[in-house]
């Protein structure tokens, strides 16, 4: 759609309803914190996965700058083991984890089925508190002096040797689990029974059947690592023997279970990816996703054979061979209802009207860097390959595809389209596709390279690496380039989403337009989310052509909603 | 779903109960069996587990749809059990030279 005809629709949207939303309903810090609405906690969710994301992403910095030479100059090998710890354990429990369940998940469930709010909102309310009090605690951990062992926590070095804030940090990991278990119990219930009139489950958006699934891992998984860690700490307070050979444990056995956990948690953070990916590719292609059906059950299917493969990464902790190939099998296995999804995604783009927005072009991104990150998972799959490239820049590289080039795009892709609806403003279209430009640009300069010097043998963890050889410093110093570009062109959309939060157009309520229940209610939405209970005629994703809506026009708004015949139903449907 | 209301002298059985189990832990920690320690302390905890689960939780006037929930738990359960002894189960195989002594305890 054309500026002229948004910004328009926007100030008469504006000028016909009510000016009382969610975000001015009431003022003031205490009626933040005290929320109980869905959408102001996923506000707050927004403002502190931000917050850890910075952190995250200055000790990135930190680890660049000194593999940019050879030699250990910035800072020794003691420090380094830190700065590379509270790099991961930020990243990891405290962005990538709760980011896009807590926010567009938080924000979007209860609007797409039609719901008021969450089905426990002090639960919700709960969670991030939960949340907070794990990650400020955690950070508290990192300021005191920080953790040195990796954030896998490995034993026997976690519990017998490492002389650092471990049990503090698995303490505040600990606790941070019970937000994620919060989380998902939420969305679980609210799914099962807040679903509006007509709202079947075959009528879901795929967004919902991706985060369904992912609170299922969150609730079957969270616990493990809960446990796992509270063992550690018990080991490295009490050695009570779990782990520790010298006292008939087995340190193979905490590998076991943590990632138990921590392989099905890479879906918790690739699936809500994917659930947004889903919703934008129908609504910036115009077209209903191929193979709905495939599309919803390959999230329950990456779900359940996600918790059957942790094996691979323990392909070289001595772990039985006979073991290892069971795992290799089942790794193979989960890649198939991954790749479902990623063709069913491009068959929906066939024929369909692309759009260039910038919501599409984090699609087109995400698609491509999971296709490597995905790709590259079956060499690591397989247990020779693996054993060559364990432990290298190589898996570095795999799984930050994954992780940056699938969540982070997801992620940043999902804010854009969702933007609008969050606060009533849209973002600078034209800075917006800059900004992904360079955000590719610089994550492919900066990721690349290190499958190039994983595979030539640089280890992972390394804070030096030999001079001799002078095509890894050039690969060293592209990364280091990358992340820079990267980092800048993350800046930018921080730069711009606060400023189109006063300066930025009025949004209309729909200004893609999407067919989901979310964009036929006001934008920002009021704080009961619709005035109307809704009532849902129509399937998920019916599509019309974007040149239709420019020659027949948006439509007037429904005066009930649903009800009428797919062609007429007019973009705005709320009835206010 | 209708709360089920539970009479009182349910909750103080199950509770005595609960206090019988842990004095039989504590006898149990300090009798050898041999072979038959692990299934000793194993069994005690998990009829534990159970009373807690099926009354304390409510689980036994629940509907069906809590029963599948509940037996997923123990089916996931079961996979990082079974998942992890076909490692520790088959570390031999190879001779005593490959693989952890460890697992052998």
């Amino acid at each position: 759609m054309s500026t002229n005809t948004t910004a328009a629709a926007g100030r008469e949207w504006r000028s016909r309803f009510p000016t009382v939303n969610y975000l001015n309903a009431d003022y003031g810090i205490k009626s933040w914190l005290l929320t109980k609405d869905h959408k102001r906690i996923a506000i707050l969710y927004l403002i502190s996965v931000t917050f850890f994301f910075a952190i995250g992403g200055a000790y990135a910095a930190a680890i660049r700058l000194e593999l940019l030479t050879p030699m250990g100059d910035l800072m020794q090998s003691a420090t380094y083991n830190k700065v590379f710890t509270h790099h991961g354990i930020m990243m990891v429990f405290f962005f990538l984890i709760p980011a896009i369940p807590g926010v567009l998940g938080n924000f979007l469930i209860p609007l797409m089925i039609g719901a008021k709010d969450m089905a426990f909102p002090k639960i919700n309310l709960l969670s991030w508190y939960v949340f907070m009090a794990g990650g400020l605690l955690t950070f508290s951990a990192l300021l005191f002096g920080g953790v040195d062992t990796g954030w896998t926590f490995y034993v026997p070095y976690s519990t017998n040797f490492s002389n650092t804030y471990v049990t503090l940090a698995g303490l505040g990991i600990f606790i941070n689990g019970f937000s994620s278990i919060l989380t998902g119990l939420n969305f679980i219930v609210t799914t099962h029974t807040m679903r509006a009139p007509g709202m079947t489950w075959f009528r879901l958006p795929l967004f919902v059947w991706s985060q369904y699934a992912t609170a299922l891992i969150m609730i079957l998984g969270t616990p493990v690592i809960a446990i796992t860690v509270l063992l550690l700490a018990l080991e490295r307070l009490a050695h009570v023997g779990i782990f520790d050979p010298a006292l008939g444990g087995d340190p193979v056995l905490f590998q076991h279970m943590f990632w138990f956990y921590s392989h099905p948690a890479v879906y918790i953070m690739i699936l809500p990816s994917m659930a947004v990916i889903s919703e934008l590719v129908a609504t910036h292609t115009r077209k209903p996703v191929f193979g709905y059906s495939f599309v919803a059950f390959s999230s329950l299917a990456i779900a359940v054979f996600g918790f059957l493969v942790w094996g691979h990464h323990l392909f070289v902790s001595s772990q039985s061979v006979y073991a290892g190939m069971i795992f290799s099998l089942i790794s193979f296995v989960v890649a198939i209802p991954s790749a479902v999804k990623v063709f069913n995604w491009t068959a929906t783009m066939y024929k369909g009207s692309i759009s260039y927005d910038t919501p599409m072009l984090y699609v087109f991104a995400f698609i491509g860097l999971f296709m490597i990150g995905g790709m590259t998972g079956m060499f690591l799959a397989a247990l020779g390959f693996d054993i060559h490239v364990h432990d290298t820049y190589f898996v570095v590289a795999h799984f930050h595809y994954v992780m940056v080039g699938g969540t982070v795009m997801g992620y940043m892709g999902g804010l854009h389209n969702w933007w609008p609806k969050m606060t009533g403003r849209m973002y600078p279209e034209g800075w917006a596709r800059f900004a992904a430009l360079i955000i590719f640009v610089g994550f492919n300069l900066t990721f690349f390279p290190q499958f190039l010097l994983g595979y030539m043998g640089m280890p992972r963890r390394y804070h030096a690496y030999p001079a001799g050889e002078p095509m890894w410093q050039v690969l060293h110093v592209m990364s280091t380039g990358g992340a820079t570009v990267l980092g800048i062109g993350l800046l930018i959309p921080a730069v711009y989403f606060i400023w189109s939060m006063r300066y930025g157009r009025f949004a209309p309520a729909n200004p893609w337009p999407g067919t989901g229940l979310e964009w036929r209610t006001a934008s920002p939405p009021p704080t009961e989310n619709f005035l109307v209970t809704p009532v849902v005629t129509w399937e998920a994703y019916e599509y019309r052509p974007i040149e239709e809506m420019q020659v027949i026009g948006p439509g007037a708004p429904d005066q009930t909603v649903g009800g009428q015949h797919p062609a007429n139903r007019g973009v705005e449907t709320e009835e206010r | 779903m209708a709360e089920h209301i539970v009479p009182r002298k349910t909750y103080f059985a199950v509770f005595a109960a609960l206090l019988v189990f842990t004095a039989l832990t504590v006898i149990a920690a300090n009798i050898n069996f041999g072979k038959m320690n692990d299934v000793i302390a194993m069994t005690i905890a998990v009829t534990k587990m159970m009373l807690v689960l099926l009354f304390f939780m409510h689980v036994r006037y629940s509907s069906r749809l809590i029963w599948v929930i509940v037996a997923s738990m123990f089916f996931w359960l079961l996979i990082l059990l079974l998942l992890t002894s076909t490692d520790y189960s088959s570390r031999d195989w190879f001779g005593s030279h490959v693989g952890s002594v460890v697992g052998r305890q």
